[in-house]
Order: structure tokens, then C-alpha cells, then sequence
């Protein structure tokens, strides 16, 4: 049994985590774009994460996690030396990546992980990669050194003006399109009503390009459909199919509800936690 | 001829007259049994399987044997448990088949062995099903189960993807031979449909991870979370040393009917629900952290198997009514009578001869409902059953807030897809050699539901002990 322990860990944002986690199989064969599922114990959901990169010869992968409910609270607890039960991967296709010349990567919030490696990807491809990073303030905003590292030019843009431009990423990618940049290809991650909006105006500058999509799943091996998405009118599995479609195609609004079909239950299930947690006397909340 | 063989004789000679009943099996009480996740028969006792041993004619020429896939030998089984020797029973078993307290409960036996049962002829067939379940089970309960003696290592390294009952078969084979057996499995936990499909109220979980436990002890390894063909190609395993690979990677590919609405929230394929319900352990909520959408009304889309498995869970988990549409007669359904009836028994309100054209939604895009068309039969088609047509005019709605399609499913196309070079039939299914299971690659072979399609366990149990007969063969002439 590969036991997945964990390396290192570090809080990148608020109630972001970075986690380099033992996986040699997977540090070796992944490729942009992909995914792993984990488990983090017998009675854990199966939780997709991308896999922000790797280190082949150390055997470990960068995993970047924001807390969104009771799955991801938890697994912010997880400390140098705990590990993850199950890692299956890489799944998913890799990114499809071409010479396309001039590329705008656009990411929003957490979104900046999963987009990192494709970028990473790009480049080496020999694009020009320009990134526009978008978060809602400043103490939120993750990897801006690293896509400087990476990227021919980066802006950055926040809600409240706390860092780089005070605006949306779509104002961001205009304002880029109207100092008369050409871009010819656009990769956009993020939370799904950013890349809605974010692909309506890619496709308004008549930029094509693709998104990372993000629906619930179970098995992540195509087995189940519970990852089910519209792209240009047909039903794809995201896990196997994707998780990367065509950005001017998706039926993001299919998405946000199908997202949203277990709210109940994850409040429950938050709730359950905290209480059980206040009745022990446990601390409650991120770990420090 | 010696005193005891004319006993025997005798003795056969006398039972067979008797011709009683067929032992019927206890099992729990529908109204107390849908409240719980337990088993439903409760199995043989010892003198009830004595009693129903006895009814068996012990053919010369028996018909079972042969309509039995992979060849049990019925008579002899039958003939140790009539006389109490269970064990022996046990033994004769496990020759030709490799997970017995499994197809005791899930193999169809009215359309194989007991179909053909001479006894049956004339009066009720012997029930051998009840049998192998009982003899697998005394084993099991009075730990009797022995591992045979392994030969030593013979340095051959066999690889198997997926981990249902054809790449268990081939998995227990291979490794009673001597040789070095891994599993690679996609999910985390093995056995394929025995464990993230069938419920526990038909196959105990107990059951399946004794079978699995078994393989182990016979020396193979598993090696979980590994999806063959993305993880690790099949060009890599030979590149690791694996002088043969065999393939059951089964049909996990849920089908969808393509009629609006299919992807509305309260939309599920039959493998979704099960698998949060049994693998992900969903009737645990929020023990378990992997949630279900309660439910008042649940419609069961589909007349298999895995439709009345998905409504008999939506009853225990939601506790809600539960109805079944499907579009051809109750003769049609071709799941196992047994589950028609237990199902029948349990409250599941049977739709019969409805097709459903749409699924209905709110502004959430939350069903609300199902549109169907009734339909009546017409001409018969090319597999024999009368073909039904719809009847014009006759659309209605049925109020609901769950779909379950449970329509069946395609093979499964991730390995399939991530391996050039193998010979892939326009279904889906990998090309492999009937006896032998050889593919169109040198050493690697197939079998279970990726080669025929949705079938049965024993069915992919057979295929899996064909292929490893042949990579026995095959190994053995290899040079190392
Ligand atoms: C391919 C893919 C890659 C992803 N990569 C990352 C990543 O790198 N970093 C990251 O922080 N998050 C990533 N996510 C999202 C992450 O999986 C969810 O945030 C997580 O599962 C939420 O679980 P929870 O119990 O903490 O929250 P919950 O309270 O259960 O859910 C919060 C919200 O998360 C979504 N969600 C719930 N369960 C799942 C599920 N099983 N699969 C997907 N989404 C779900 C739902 O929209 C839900 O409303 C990815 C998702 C996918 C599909
Ligand atoms: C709900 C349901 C009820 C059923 N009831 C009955 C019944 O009562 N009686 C009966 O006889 N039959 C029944 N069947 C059919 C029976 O379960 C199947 O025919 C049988 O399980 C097929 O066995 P298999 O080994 O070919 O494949 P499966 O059991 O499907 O196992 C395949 C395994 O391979 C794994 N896998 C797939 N791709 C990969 C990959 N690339 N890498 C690694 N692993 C992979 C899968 O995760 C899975 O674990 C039922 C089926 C279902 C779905
Ligand atoms: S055909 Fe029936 S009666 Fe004859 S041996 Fe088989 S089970 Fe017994
Ligand atoms: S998550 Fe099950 S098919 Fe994609």
C-alpha cells in the first residue's frame, strides 16, 4: 500500500493550502492539466484536485487546496507527516498544447493553481505567455512571483484595488486587448462564473480558447456521469472527456447549478463536524 | 461392484422417488426488511440443505453440468452435501469455481443449471443456487477455508487491470500456479460491480472481502487507485518485466437515453447512485461524508438488474416511494425473477409499458417530473421479444424529484482508448479469441463483460479461467 505522506505544507492565502505530497507514480507521469482524486480516510469523499506540479525525483506533487466545506476544512488540518489514504492519477487529458504564438492565461482566485502548470506547459512550447491573475483582494491572491517566473508579462487585478488593478479580470483582458495586443489563444481557470464571464468576452475579442471545468464527481474514471457538462450542445464526461473544453462552448450556467445540487447536505455535513468538534472540545476553524 | 457403491445406488434410486418440493429459503419480511441495508434470504440451515440435497437425482447425464458456465459438478457437490460432508462439498466447488458464496446469490440459476435440471422436468428443479450458497458459507462460518499449497515461484510476472470477478478469477488462477500475480484496480477498493454496484442487501460486503482476502492469501498483490492506461500503459507493464497482462476492465460506461432534461439536478446514472449508496457509503450520511438528494418520489428508469437494484436502494435510503418505468411487459424484464418479486414485494410501483421521452425541470433545473409515452407490443424483434410501439396521443407526467437511468451500460473506453494496437470491435468491446481470450497483441488477453458486454458474473468468471489456462501455456513458453 504507497502510503501518501505528506512533505511539506504551507498556507498560501487565506484558507488556501499548498501541500507537496509523496506520489512518485503519479510526479512522474503527470502532465498539464491533470488531475488527481484523493481520499483522506475510509469514510472521506473522493475529492478531485488539480495537480499544480511535480517533482519527479523526489516523488511528490504540489497540491493547492482551498477550503470550500467540510472535505476541504479538514484536509487544511492535515499536518507535515499525516497522509492521504487513496491518490488516484493522473486523470483527466493532459491540456492540449500548441504553438499558438500569443497566449493570455486568465485565473481567478484558487484558479491560479490549476492554471500554473499549463502555463508552465506553454511556454516551454515556445508561446509567448501573458497572464492576467485576478483575486479579491490582496491577502487572496496566490503564485504571482511564480507566473512572473514564467510568464512574459503578468497584471495582476483585485476587487478592492488592494493589489495591481482595481477591477475584474475580464476588465483586465479589454483594457490588454485595447493597448492593441493580439492574442491568438486564451486558457482561463477559475470559479465558474468567472469563466463564464471571462469566455463571453474571449469570444467577444474573438479569442478562442479553452476552460478547466470543475463539477462534481465521484469515481473520476468515467464510470459514473456524475461529472456531466454541455459543450456545444453534447453531454461529455469531464474526468475522461476533460476536464478542458472549449471555452466558447460550455454551458457554464448547466454547470453553477449542477454545482450547487448538494448545498444541503454539505451544510449538514459541515455541521455535523463543527458541532461534534465543539462537543469535544476541540478548536474549531483553519489550522494555524 | 462393492457393497457401498450398490448402496449408493439404492439410495439414489430411492431419493429420487420421493420427488417433494423444493426447500424454500427463509428470508426476511419485505415491511421489516426495507428498513435495513441486511441481507435479504437468510440462507440455508444444515438440514434444511440436506433436505433439498436429497431431491437431486444425481443424473449420469446431467444437464446441469453443462448449462452451467463454467462446468460446476453439480451432482457431485449435491451428492457430499446430502451425505453432511460439507467441506468435501466445499472442495468440489472451488475446482471450477473460484467465488462461489458470490454466484450462490447472484447467478441467475433459472436461466442456467435449474433451467435444464432433469428434476425439473416434471416437478420443481433441484435449486442449486440455494446449494452453493450454503456450501460456501459453512465454509466461510466454520473457517474452513484452506489455501491450497503454491508451487514454488516460477519467476513469470503477471499483470491484471480491473478487478471484478473476471480479473479475480484470473488473479486466484494464476497465482495457484506459482506464478508473481498484481491487480491493478482504478478505484479504491476491489471486486468491480461486487462492490461499488450490488447492493449489500443481495451480496453482503462481508462476502465480497472474503472472496478478495482468498486471492490475497494465494499470494496476489492489488495495487488500488490506478487507472490502466493513463497511470501506467500497457507498454510500460511489459516494460516493468510482466510477461503477460490480461484485461477485465468490464462495462462501467453508463448509457443515457439522449431525451431533454437529462442532465437536471436529481438526474443520476444507476452506477452514480449505487456507488454513492454502497462504495461511498451514502446511507451513512453524514457518518460517511458522500451525500444523496432526499427524495419523496424516485422513478427507476430501465427493467434489469441494476434497475431493481437502484430501487430497492432509493427504498431503503430515502425511504420515499419508489417507482420503476419501463417500456416492454412484465415478461420482458429481464432482470432475475427473483428480484422482480422481492422488489414487487417491497412496494416498488411498476410502470410497465411506459417510455419515457422527457425529463422535466423547475427554474433550478431541479426535476419535477418525467413525460412518458404508453406503449403496447407489436411484432416480435430480432431477439424474440414482442417490440413495443407507442401509442399516439398517450403521453402523460408522473410527478418526481429523482431519475435513476438505469438503461445499461457501454464498455468501459478509457484503456480501450489509451491503447493503440488492440483490436476493438465498433461496440466498444475488445476483440478476444473465444477458448482462449487472446487478443490482438501477443500476451495480452481479455474477458468479462470488455470482451461480451454487460453479462453476468459467472460468465466473466468463465472467460477469466479460459485466459488464464492460456497464459499459463503462454508464460510457460517464454524464456526468462
Ligand atoms: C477536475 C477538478 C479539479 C479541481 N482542482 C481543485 C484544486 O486544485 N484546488 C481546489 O481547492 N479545488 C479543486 N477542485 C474543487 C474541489 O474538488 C472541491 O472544492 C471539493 O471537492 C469540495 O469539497 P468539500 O467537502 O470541501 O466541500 P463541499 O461542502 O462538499 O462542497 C463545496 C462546493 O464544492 C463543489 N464540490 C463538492 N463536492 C465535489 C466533488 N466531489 N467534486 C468536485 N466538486 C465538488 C460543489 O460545487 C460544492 O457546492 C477541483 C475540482 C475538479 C472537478
Ligand atoms: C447493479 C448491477 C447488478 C448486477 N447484478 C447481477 C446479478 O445479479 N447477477 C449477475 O450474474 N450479474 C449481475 N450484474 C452484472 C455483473 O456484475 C457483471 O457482468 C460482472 O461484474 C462483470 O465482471 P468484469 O470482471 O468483467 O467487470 P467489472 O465487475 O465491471 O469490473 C471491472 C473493474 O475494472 C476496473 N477498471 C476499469 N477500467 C480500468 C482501468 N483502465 N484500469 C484499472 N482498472 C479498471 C473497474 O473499476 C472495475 O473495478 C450486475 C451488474 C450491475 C451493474
Ligand atoms: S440435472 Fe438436476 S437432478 Fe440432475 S444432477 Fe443436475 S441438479 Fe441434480
Ligand atoms: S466522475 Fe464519474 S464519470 Fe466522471
Amino acid at each position: 500500500m504507497p502510503q501518501h505522506v505528506i512533505h511539506s505544507r504551507r498556507i498560501l492565502a487565506e484558507k488556501v493550502h499548498e501541500f507537496w505530497v509523496e506520489a512518485p507514480l503519479i510526479a512522474r507521469k503527470r502532465k498539464a492539466g491533470q488531475f488527481v482524486i484523493v481520499r483522506m480516510n475510509d469514510r472521506g469523499e473522493r475529492i478531485p484536485l488539480t495537480i499544480a506540479s511535480g517533482d519527479a525525483e523526489r516523488g511528490l506533487i504540489r497540491l493547492i487546496v482551498q477550503e470550500a466545506g467540510k472535505s476541504t476544512i479538514e484536509m487544511g488540518r492535515l499536518q507535515v507527516g499525516d497522509f492521504f489514504l487513496d491518490i488516484a492519477g493522473p486523470l483527466g487529458r493532459p491540456t492540449h498544447i500548441e504553438t499558438w504564438g500569443n497566449l493570455i492565461a486568465v485565473a481567478g482566485g484558487v484558479g491560479a493553481a490549476p492554471l500554473l502548470p499549463i502555463v508552465e506547459a506553454a511556454r516551454a512550447a515556445g508561446n509567448r505567455v501573458h497572464a492576467i491573475i485576478g483575486a479579491r483582494s490582496e491577502n487572496l491572491m496566490i503564485l504571482a512571483e511564480e507566473y512572473a517566473r514564467h510568464c512574459h508579462e503578468v497584471r495582476l487585478c483585485s476587487d478592492d484595488g488592494s493589489v495591481g488593478i482595481k477591477g475584474l479580470v475580464t476588465d483586465c483582458l479589454r483594457q490588454w486587448v485595447s493597448e492593441g495586443v493580439q492574442f491568438n489563444q486564451s486558457l482561463i481557470i477559475g470559479p465558474v462564473i468567472m469563466m463564464r464571464e471571462t469566455a463571453k468576452v474571449a469570444k467577444e475579442l474573438g479569442i478562442p480558447g479553452q476552460v478547466s471545468l470543475n463539477p462534481i464527481m465521484i469515481d473520476g474514471t468515467g464510470m459514473c456521469g456524475a461529472c456531466r457538462v454541455s459543450v456545444n450542445g453534447k453531454t461529455k464526461f469531464a474526468c475522461v472527456d476533460g476536464p478542458e473544453f472549449d471555452a466558447w462552448g460550455v454551458n457554464f450556467d448547466e454547470l453553477i447549478l449542477r454545482n450547487r445540487a448538494y448545498l444541503r447536505q454539505e451544510k449538514i455535513a459541515l455541521d455535523t463536524m463543527m458541532d461534534h468538534e465543539c462537543k469535544i472540545g476541540l478548536a474549531t476553524g483553519v489550522a494555524q | 461392484m462393492t457393497d457401498a457403491v450398490e448402496n449408493q445406488e439404492k439410495q439414489e434410486k430411492r431419493v429420487s422417488k420421493k420427488h417433494l418440493p423444493r426447500t424454500p429459503m427463509r428470508e426476511q419480511e419485505a415491511m421489516e426488511r426495507v428498513q435495513n441495508y441486511e441481507e435479504v434470504p437468510f440462507g440455508y440451515s444444515e438440514a434444511e440443505a440436506i433436505a433439498e440435497a436429497e431431491r437431486c437425482i444425481i443424473c449420469k447425464n446431467p444437464k446441469c453440468v453443462t448449462a452451467c458456465p463454467v462446468n460446476i459438478d453439480i451432482p457431485s457437490f449435491i451428492r457430499e452435501v446430502r451425505d453432511g460432508n460439507f467441506e468435501a462439498a466445499a472442495r468440489i466447488l472451488k475446482d471450477t469455481n473460484s467465488l462461489p458464496a458470490v454466484c450462490g446469490r447472484v447467478c441467475p440459476q433459472e436461466d442456467q443449471c435449474e433451467k435444464v435440471c432433469i428434476e425439473g422436468i416434471k416437478h420443481d428443479p433441484v435449486a442449486v443456487g440455494n446449494l452453493e450458497r450454503f456450501v460456501a458459507d459453512w465454509e466461510r462460518e466454520h473457517d474452513k477455508i484452506s489455501i491450497p499449497e503454491i508451487p514454488p515461484p516460477t519467476g513469470y510476472k503477471i499483470a491484471i487491470v480491473g478487478s471484478g470477478p473476471a480479473g479475480l478469477t484470473v488473479a486466484g488462477d494464476m497465482a495457484k500456479q506459482g506464478h508473481d500475480v498484481t491487480v491493478f484496480e482504478a478505484l479504491h477498493r476491489p471486486a468491480g460491480v461486487l462492490i461499488y454496484g450490488i447492493p449489500e442487501f443481495r451480496l453482503p460486503k462481508l462476502i465480497v472481502n472474503a472472496e478478495v482476502d482468498y486471492i490475497r492469501k494465494l499470494g496476489a498483490k492489488f495495487v488500488m487507485n490506478t487507472v490502466v492506461g493513463v497511470s501506467i500503459t500497457l507498454d510500460e507493464l511489459f516494460a516493468e518485466g510482466y510477461h503477460a497482462v490480461f484485461i477485465g476492465t468490464g462495462a462501467g460506461l453508463p448509457k443515457f437515453m439522449n431525451i431533454p432534461g437529462e442532465n437536471l439536478v436529481g438526474v443520476y446514472s444507476a452506477n452514480e447512485y449505487l456507488t454513492r449508496a454502497n462504495l461511498m457509503g451514502a446511507m451513512r450520511f453524514p457518518e460517511y461524508d458522500t451525500p444523496m438528494r432526499p427524495s419523496q418520489h424516485t422513478v427507476v428508469v430501465g427493467g434489469g438488474n441494476t434497475a431493481m437494484d437502484s430501487a430497492r436502494t432509493a427504498l431503503r435510503l430515502q425511504k420515499c416511494r419508489v417507482s420503476l418505468v419501463y417500456r416492454r411487459s412484465l415478461q420482458e424484464l429481464p432482470a432475475r425473477v427473483e428480484e422482480v418479486h422481492h422488489a414487487e414485494a417491497e412496494g416498488i410501483e411498476m410502470h410497465l409499458l411506459n417510455n419515457p421521452v422527457a425529463i422535466l425541470g423547475n427554474e433550478q433545473q431541479e426535476v419535477t417530473g418525467i413525460r412518458c409515452l404508453r406503449m403496447e407490443l407489436g411484432e416480435p424483434d430480432a431477439s424474440g421479444r414482442r417490440r413495443p410501439v407507442e401509442i399516439k396521443g398517450s403521453e402523460f407526467e408522473l410527478e418526481c424529484d429523482t431519475v435513476i437511468m438505469a438503461i445499461g451500460n457501454d464498455p468501459n473506453p478509457v484503456f480501450t482508448r489509451a491503447t493503440p494496437g488492440l483490436k476493438v470491435s465498433k461496440w466498444g468491446t475488445i476483440i478476444a479469441d473465444e477458448e482462449t481470450g487472446a487478443t490482438s497483441r501477443p500476451g495480452v488477453y481479455a474477458g468479462g463483460d470488455i470482451v461480451s458486454g454487460a453479462a453476468t458474473v459467472i460468465n466473466a468468471m468463465g472467460a477469466g479461467r479460459k485466459a488464464a489456462n492460456a497464459m499459463d501455456t503462454y508464460v510457460r513458453s517464454l524464456a526468462i
